[in-house]
């Protein structure tokens, strides 16, 4: 897993919304094992404890569960998936549209250079 | 949870000087404590006194319940800031000395790293750069199975590659009933690997806190945060 860890805010956090991340873009699929507390936390480059910390958050979250006898898996309830990624799109969104209003596009103009760029998009890869 | 590592009052004078000043913290076995202070803070007085190679003024520090004397330094791994082994030593003869001498030390792990560092059973202490003495150092160090390791600037003379390495390092190497004290005024390096910070301020014990809720609290990072609280 790719990680990007700064210290200007809560490590705990950052490790909740790039665990996130990988659920929703599918690095860590719908009922995949997830790897063990230590070995996230080297590739991390952070505390084991706050690792551990995240991951009990996320199970919490109804996104990962333990298991006995199979460990920590992603949950594979495809209706909480499916929440979580409209939740990632909808912050997503909430960025862009931010910076279109700090261009100074209105709404319709918005609307149309998203039609405009999802059909040449669509024509590329025709 | 039961404190492995607790100090309590520490004080010590140099002549009328005050290193230590009434210091009094516990560390919990699992955590990673960042011990963060400027130059003559007391930070290597305080480490010094727990690895028992220095007797405190007053005050006390447990290690396991235990005052520092023989049990202490056998579950304790002491990282020294400046070369503490014979210069005429070659790699192979310093991991001998430490396998000798401390029935916790992992031989086949100590190698493990040492070929990860590039460093060779045949070099001779005396021979080498001050960055690979701190390497190796560092590996005798973290291939003892100890109960708290205190590492006192570990990564002052290491290039930043190398640094990267010896922090995953002490991540994945100590277990969940350890703990790691570290030393550093490079925070920036350890920023995210800790849990908890201790500040040190001329002797005093400034803070010690965990290191999210600090981020929490000042919205800065604990590098920016030390740089606020310590300017000059």
């Amino acid at each position: 897993m790719e990680w990007n860890i700064t210290g200007g805010r809560p490590v705990y956090l950052q490790l909740i919304e790039q665990l996130q991340l990988a659920i929703v873009t599918g690095v860590l699929p719908a009922g995949a094992r997830v790897p063990p507390v230590r070995e996230l936390a080297g590739e991390a480059g952070v505390n084991p404890n706050t690792m551990q910390k995240a991951l009990q958050e996320l199970e919490s979250r109804g996104l990962m569960q333990t298991q006995r006898t199979a460990g920590r898996t992603v949950t594979g309830d495809t209706a909480r998936l499916e929440a979580l990624r409209r939740q990632q799109a909808e912050v997503y969104a909430g960025e862009f549209l931010q910076k279109m209003q700090a261009l100074g596009l209105t709404p319709q103009q918005v609307q149309d250079l998203l039609h405009r760029m999802s059909e040449q998009k669509g024509e590329r890869n025709v | 949870m039961s404190e492995l590592y607790q100090v309590s009052a520490l004080t010590k004078f140099y002549g009328a000087k005050a290193a230590l000043n009434d210091v009094t913290f516990g560390v919990e076995p699992g955590r990673l404590v960042g011990l963060l202070g400027p130059n003559g803070s007391g930070k290597t007085t305080l480490l010094k006194i727990s690895a028992g190679l220095l007797q405190a003024t007053s005050g006390q520090v447990l290690i396991d319940g235990q005052e520092p004397g023989s049990y202490t330094k056998a579950v304790t791994a002491f990282l020294p800031d400046r070369m503490a082994l014979p210069t005429e030593y070659r790699v192979q003869d310093a991991v001998a000395f430490y396998r000798d001498f401390f029935s916790d030390f992992d031989t086949a792990k100590a190698h493990a790293m040492l070929a990860d560092l590039k460093l060779e059973p045949s070099q001779r202490i005396g021979a080498m750069s001050k960055g690979t003495q701190e390497k190796l150092q560092l590996c005798l160090t973290m291939g003892r199975q100890a109960r708290l390791y205190l590492l006192d600037e570990p990564l002052g003379g290491v290039d930043p590659a190398a640094r990267e390495y010896i922090l995953r390092t002490i991540l994945c190497n100590y277990n969940e009933d350890a703990a790691v004290v570290i030393s550093t005024h490079l925070i920036e390096d350890v920023e995210t690997a800790l849990d908890e910070v201790l500040l040190l301020k001329d002797g005093a014990l400034l803070a010690h806190k965990n290191a999210d809720e600090l981020r929490e609290e000042s919205g800065k990072s604990l590098n920016e945060y030390f740089r606020e609280v310590f300017r000059c």
